[in-house]
């Protein structure tokens, strides 16, 4: 059964140096801004993070860049038109980039969650990215070898939980939530209402509590999401 | 064997209206960022075409504007958008899944360079300076059925960006299968390069500056 913190503060206080974070979110909607927050004034440092993007703006994940606490990134996106933190960073050698193309970065964090050792994907057959890489010509197609991404950690942000850490999640802000909850050691989850066990109906949970080790509540702070009834 | 030559070059909406009309009813189609956007302006309802933002969701509706924008419903390049009746919200690996496993019929991209034989640059420019960012790119280019290519023919320099060989870094290896510019249609076969038709050109006039062997296509 998962642990409810009290705080994100709280919630995000085991994450040490040079630990591996997944941390969801696609641009804004799903970004566990709170957790990343946290764990910026945590201080941990030396971090590897796994993410779509490499922040934006100067907010969460951007901030953490800003810091140099991230050693190294693994994301599909990090130039963006907001993203100054990070170019900055890079362009100082100051960060570690694995630039990995979007499907294949989901299917090795799905990968590392189902105990899988890998697969050949014809994503990326063929380019700069997958250079030096073991391929296989599978039924005439180019297909290249890619590893799992396992983490220590995973920071995500879902909906609702119940006390079980089921978890739903709202439209678009799903992204990668239910692949980093499975595949990090421990997965810490910011939710908008934490309701009784029993209350979420069992055929629309999306990721089972199974996944989860850390669950807090962080009120609503749009007024989106508080229309749709996030706030308690 | 026909080219259809036809009166005058494509504006930007004709050639997206264009692409619009050229896709089957009850496609499930991913637009690109950028020119490809334009297509859903053209989709007619009665095409009943149903639109994938690789972020994770089926049945796209437009932008949103006004109290109808919602942080939590944005397409691939992060735009709010809408929903349609009849939508679904997946995760990331399903999404992906969904196109690399060939389940999406239509996929629209912009891009740098065409090869002959279907090469795909798009990513990247590859200078020195520049901070890499994939994307999607790659996963869109190898998973639909078909991929379809609107660009301008002509770089700035006036050369053209249908090519021999892709001087850019590669996108994807044989994916396109259609190319669709302001100048001319063209489809890319076991057999080389065929046209379908120009726009205030002809089949002649575009061998002249395009270093690609070009052949008229079979009738439609």
């Amino acid at each position: 059964m998962p642990t409810i913190a009290p705080s994100a503060a709280e919630a995000v206080a085991g994450i040490r140096d040079n630990s591996t974070v997944l941390i969801g979110g696609f641009g804004n909607a799903g970004q566990p801004m709170e957790l990343i927050n946290a764990l910026l004034d945590g201080g941990a440092t030396g971090l590897t993070v796994v993410n779509n993007n490499a922040g934006q703006g100067d907010a969460g994940l951007a901030l953490l860049i800003k810091e140099r606490r991230v050693r190294k990134i693994i994301c599909s996106f990090p130039r963006q038109s907001d993203s100054w933190h990070f170019d900055a960073a890079y362009r100082a050698g100051e960060i570690e980039l694995e630039l990995v193309p979007q499907g294949n970065l989901a299917e090795r964090i799905r990968a590392a969650g189902a105990g899988i050792g890998g697969f050949f994907t014809p994503t990326g057959y063929g380019t700069m990215l997958t250079e030096g890489r073991e391929t296989r010509i599978i039924d005439g197609r180019g297909h290249v070898y890619e590893t799992p991404i396992h983490a220590d950690y995973a920071l995500i942000k879902a909906l609702t939980a119940d006390r079980a850490g089921n978890l739903i999640y709202r439209k678009t802000a799903r992204n990668f939530g239910p692949i980093m909850a499975a595949a990090a050691k421990a997965s810490i989850v910011q939710v908008g209402s934490i309701v009784a066990t029993g209350e979420l109906d069992p055929e629309n949970v999306v990721t089972p509590g199974i996944y989860v080790t850390t669950i807090v509540q962080i009120n609503a702070t749009t007024p989106a999401a508080a229309e749709h009834g996030v706030t308690q | 064997m026909n080219t259809q030559e036809k009166g005058a070059r494509l504006g930007r909406d004709e050639l997206a209206a264009l692409v619009a009309s050229d896709i089957k009813a009850g496609s499930y189609v991913n637009l690109g960022i950028g020119q490809p956007t334009l297509v859903s302006n053209y989709l007619r309802p009665e095409q009943s075409v149903t639109l994938h933002t690789e972020n994770g969701m089926l049945g796209m509706g437009p932008e949103a504007h006004g109290d109808d924008i919602d942080e939590d419903l944005i397409n691939a390049g992060k735009i709010p958008v809408t929903e349609l009746p009849g939508a679904s919200y997946f995760h990331h690996a399903d999404s992906f899944a969904m196109m690399r496993g060939g389940h999406l019929d239509v996929c629209v991209l912009g891009a740098f360079q065409v090869s002959a034989t279907g090469d795909l640059a798009n990513w990247h420019t590859g200078a020195p300076d520049a901070i890499p960012a994939v994307g999607g790119a790659m996963d869109l280019a190898t998973g639909a059925k078909e991929v379809y290519v609107m660009m301008s023919l002509f770089a700035k320099d006036g050369s053209s960006k249908l090519v021999e060989a892709c001087t850019y870094p590669l996108t994807g290896v044989g994916c396109v299968t259609r190319i669709y510019t302001n100048d001319a249609v063209f489809l890319i076969t076991a057999d080389g390069v065929r046209v379908r038709e120009t726009f205030g050109t002809t089949l002649a006039e575009l061998q002249q500056r395009i270093p690609v062997p070009l052949q008229a296509a079979p009738l439609r």
